[in-house]
């Protein structure tokens, strides 16, 4: 990948490096069908910053499992993901196996369990260098020991031969993120890459992730339930709620302009210091059930503007102003 | 790892007194005797052969001249092989109990593995119903039912094997005895297999393995197998004992002149040198190898050594 | 506007009820899972079956066990003389003998369980409860036990002792204690450490009340499935011992004593040892499918 210093502007013209097309995902489960994911489209470019915002249970995770093809056995999803132009979405596993750590790697959440106890973190990092890009096991080391010293790893060559068990979860962390980079992926999608860790320790992976966004052209999906970690590193954000994108917008446009009640709730559960803490709320209710949804709105229950058409019509999601997407039926006035 | 080693040695020793004073005192502490039998012998002739056996001794001290004796490596004389002495005996007996326990352990592991590994990666799909029957049909027919049919079909009906016999050790007397002996390992081990296997492969980071790039064989060879294998190293222990003591059955159903029939000619005949000859021999192999298998799980979890 | 407004009330109604359906009582759930389970619920009317055999069968036959028929020796099943599954050597009715085996092999699994069940429920909380020192010493003995190979005492005994029925109902009983000490030690330990031990504690409730209101039902479920586990482990055992000619004597009979008189006529009457031998695997089959039930019902993540 040729070194672009800069964080190039963003490019809302010329081809996506992912595509993804109304892609929808259910489980079959003992209970009935599950639909996790429903129609969600979004462009991501080189050099871009995705943020995906929801709660628990809203979706974003199961997304980007389908795209990367790791979804539970009983999982099935439909529509289009396009990698670079191609077509990826229920693809061969070898061809699978090929983009996988190399074009589109991810960092999960839960670093404890994410890496293998019994194997030594060295060499869980070169065995993607060696499958990937054919390398000499010692090729592999000298480009791993580079990695693990970008993510600030200190003394790199004694961790090499340590266990995940000897590190902490910051440490593990960075592990992780040093082995999805090792590639240099074209897509780096985080998969609420902090929520794990204390807060110091979050602020410092944040940072790292902040120099990736702005030094390399790797396009990058934060998913999250964070907004304060949208507002610091994202381009284009997607609020998802019940499985359903029900806003897209730049951040800008979401944090000054927020169109849904459901992104002005979450807006509002931010804390923030120009504002007083009475004003601080928190959105009542609960998620709905994913295999009973309601007909309309899926958010409608909880939502306090809700009216009678909520209820039986699920808004589309469409065009609000320039560039701004949201699925409500009230109008544009706040 | 060798101070780990050195430890569970320093258990092993006593359990190993234990089983041999049990068993000793277990024996001594039941009404009658070895010549009960022998009505037609002058109560003079049994006065001697109690002396000759120590039997008229205090039991207190019979122990004590046992365990000097057993100190030096001789285990007695056998009472009613009248001709042999137990060290013997089990010089016979043995390589014949090894040789055939020996291959079922190996041939039920790898088995055992190998379905459940087959199984647990075809979930829910033909090829996992039919080994999971086969497993099942292993565990709830015992060896004793399996046996005799086994010789029923390929020995009476088909004459393909031998029907009983050991032939020194020849491939084909060795067949069905293994075959009965690892079919319920087979079963216990298959199934153990599948469910560490199916765990193991829900697990975060086979799916980060997975994300990696990584060939399904490669996700299974490199990351899973280990963790998978903790399980069933935790049931060598018990899955020995259970070869043993279902080899004293097979044994007894081929005609194979293996300790098992020494144990129980020995038991039934209150030989009590014999009986204490196999059951050391027997317990000795069974904590051996259940150390064996302390240090490859120590081996095999980089968490448990350092503790 | 009033009707739709309702609809909305009703839909957010129905969601807190879909809230609170989760705090269903877990032995429903499992309940409902169990009966769910076509492989452990077969098995129970199959189980049903044969002990409902074990006590009628030999009373609708005309047949007694200490009969002796010398004109039908050997014979395989026939109507003739209603001897359904055939006489064996001696010329004895097998349908009379396979369900008096029956009835000695299920009533020795059935109280040799009691009496391991008895041993570990007692040694193993008591250990998980008081834990430190006791423990373990307690678990340390378990230890040295679990290694030893105490199918071979069972046989000493039996053989030094005199083959007594009930010497083998607690032999074996005294066996197969072990894992279930292990069992309910893991769980008390692991209750005992949990917040709502430590609240209940410092409400003041005595040692008895915690251990019956938070100790007893959190061990419960795994002994159970623990309990049908080990019910065909000891008719096994049983089996074995029997096969050796160690266990049940003559006249008495057992499906271990049967297979073994099977086995060595096999060549002349297969069904000497197809018959008894059948009824044994099936039972088997069934307690172990019924125990693979309800560890599934009773823990459902587990699998």
């Amino acid at each position: 990948m040729s070194g672009t210093s800069a964080r190039p502007m963003r490019t809302q013209g010329g081809e996506a490096v992912l595509q993804c097309r109304d892609l929808s995902v259910h489980f079959k489960t003992g209970e009935g069908r599950i639909s996790a994911v429903n129609g969600v489209s979004f462009d991501l470019h080189r050099g871009q910053c995705l943020g995906v915002v929801g709660e628990s249970g809203s979706g974003k995770s199961q997304t980007f499992l389908a795209i990367l093809g790791l979804l539970a056995s009983n999982g099935h999803a439909t529509g289009s993901v396009m990698l670079n132009g191609e077509e990826i979405l229920n693809t061969t596993r070898r061809k699978l196996d090929a983009i996988r750590g190399e074009k589109l790697a991810i960092v999960f959440q839960d670093s404890i369990t994410g890496l293998t106890p019994h194997k030594r973190i060295g060499d869980q990092l070169c065995e993607v260098l060696t499958q990937h890009r054919g390398m000499t096991r010692s090729q592999a080391r000298t480009r791993a020991m580079e990695m693990l010293e970008l993510v600030r790893i200190p003394e790199p060559a004694r961790r090499f031969r340590m266990y995940p068990h000897e590190f902490s979860g910051g440490m593990r962390q960075r592990v992780m993120i040093a082995q999805a980079l090792l590639c240099q992926p074209d897509v780096l999608i985080a998969d609420e890459p902090t929520t794990a860790l204390d807060v110091t320790v979050q602020a410092q992976i944040l940072k790292l992730f902040k120099g990736l966004a702005d030094h390399t052209d790797t396009a990058l999906v934060m998913i999250t339930h964070d907004l304060g970690v949208v507002a610091g590193l994202c381009d284009e954000v997607m609020v998802m709620y019940a499985g359903r994108a029900i806003e897209q917008a730049s951040v800008d446009s979401l944090f000054y302009d927020p169109r849904h009640p459901y992104t002005r709730g979450l807006l509002a559960c931010m804390p923030r210091a120009d504002r007083d803490s009475e004003s601080l709320t928190a959105i009542p209710g609960q998620p709905p059930d994913l295999s009973e949804l309601p007909p309309g709105c899926a958010y409608a229950p909880r939502c306090g503007q809700a009216f009678d058409r909520c209820l039986i019509e699920r808004p589309s999601l469409d065009m609000a102003v320039e560039g701004h997407l949201k699925a409500c039926h009230l109008e544009n006035a706040p | 790892m060798l101070s780990f080693i050195f430890r569970r040695l320093m258990t092993a020793v006593p359990t190993l007194l234990v089983v041999i004073a049990g068993a000793f005192f277990l024996m001594r502490a039941a009404p009658g005797g070895p010549f009960d039998a022998d009505a037609q012998l002058e109560p003079e002739v049994i006065d001697n052969l109690r002396a000759a056996y120590d039997l008229d001794r205090p039991v207190l001290e019979q122990f004590v001249r046992y365990m000097t004796r057993l100190a030096r490596g001789d285990f007695g004389p056998s009472i009613t092989y009248a001709d042999y002495s137990v060290t013997e005996l089990l010089a016979i007996g043995l390589p014949v109990s090894l040789k055939l326990g020996g291959v079922a352990i190996l041939v039920a592991l790898v088995v055992g593995c190998l379905m459940g590994i087959f199984a647990a990666l075809h979930r829910n799909r033909w090829i996992d119903y039919v080994t999971m029957s086969i497993a099942m049909t292993g565990f709830a027919v015992p060896a004793f039912v399996v046996a005799p049919v086994l010789t029923l079909i390929f020995g009476l009906y088909l004459k393909l094997l031998p029907l009983s016999g050991w032939n020194d050790g020849a491939l084909s007397n060795m067949i069905l005895p293994v075959i009965a002996l690892a079919l319920p390992q087979i079963a216990i081990l298959s199934r153990l297999t599948r469910g560490s296997m199916l765990e193991v492969m829900r697990a975060n980071y086979i799916r980060t393995a997975r994300a990696k790039g990584l060939p399904e064989y490669k996700v299974v060879a490199s990351h899973a197998l280990k963790v998978v294998s903790l399980p069933l190293v935790s049931y060598l222990g018990p899955a020995i004992a259970g070869i043993m003591t279902g080899s004293v059955i097979i044994e007894q159903i081929f005609g194979l002149p293996g300790m098992g029939r020494y144990f129980i000619q020995g038991a039934l005949n209150r030989d009590y040198p014999l009986v204490m000859g196999t059951v050391i021999v027997y317990a000795t192999a069974i904590i051996l190898l259940n150390l064996l298998a302390d240090v490859i799980y120590g081996y095999l979890d980089p968490r448990v050594r350092r503790e | 506007m009033g009707f739709l407004s309702k609809r909305r009330d009703q839909q957010l109604a129905a969601m807190q009820a879909a809230g609170r359906t989760v705090g269903r009582s877990l032995w429903q759930d499992a309940l409902r899972r169990f009966v769910t389970n076509r492989a452990a619920m077969g098995s129970v009317f199959v189980l049903l079956f044969i002990s409902l055999l074990a006590i009628v069968g030999p009373l609708i036959s005309p047949h007694s066990l200490e009969d002796f028929y010398w004109e039908y020796i050997l014979v395989p099943p026939t109507f003739e003389n209603a001897h359904w599954f055939g006489t064996d050597a001696n010329g004895r009715d097998m349908f009379v003998r396979t369900f008096h085996g029956a009835r000695i092999s299920l009533t020795i699994g059935i109280m040799t369980t009691a009496v391991a069940l008895l041993i570990g429920v007692t040694w193993g909380s008591v250990a998980g409860y008081f834990g430190g020192r006791i423990d373990n010493i307690m678990m340390r003995f378990v230890d040295v036990l679990y290694a030893l190979p105490l199918l071979f005492f069972i046989i000493i005994l039996v053989t030094v002792f005199g083959r007594n029925i009930y010497l083998v109902f607690i032999g074996i009983g005294a066996v197969e204690w072990l894992t279930m000490s292990r069992i309910v030690r893991g769980q008390t330990l692991s209750v005992k450490q949990k917040e709502y031990v430590e609240a209940a504690r410092a409400l003041g409730l005595s040692n008895l009340q915690i251990v019956r209101r938070h100790v007893v039902p959190n061990i419960i479920g795994p002994v159970i499935v623990f309990v049908t586990l080990l019910i065909p482990t000891t008719i096994l055992v049983e089996s074995y011992l029997s096969f050796l000619g160690l266990g049940v004597q003559e006249p008495m009979t057992s499906w271990g004593v049967l297979i073994s008189q099977g086995a060595s006529s096999i060549d002349t009457g297969p069904w000497l040892l197809v018959i008894p031998g059948t009824f044994l695997a099936v039972t088997l089959f069934c307690f172990n499918f019924i125990g693979d039930g309800l560890r599934d019902a009773l823990d459902p993540e587990g699998r």
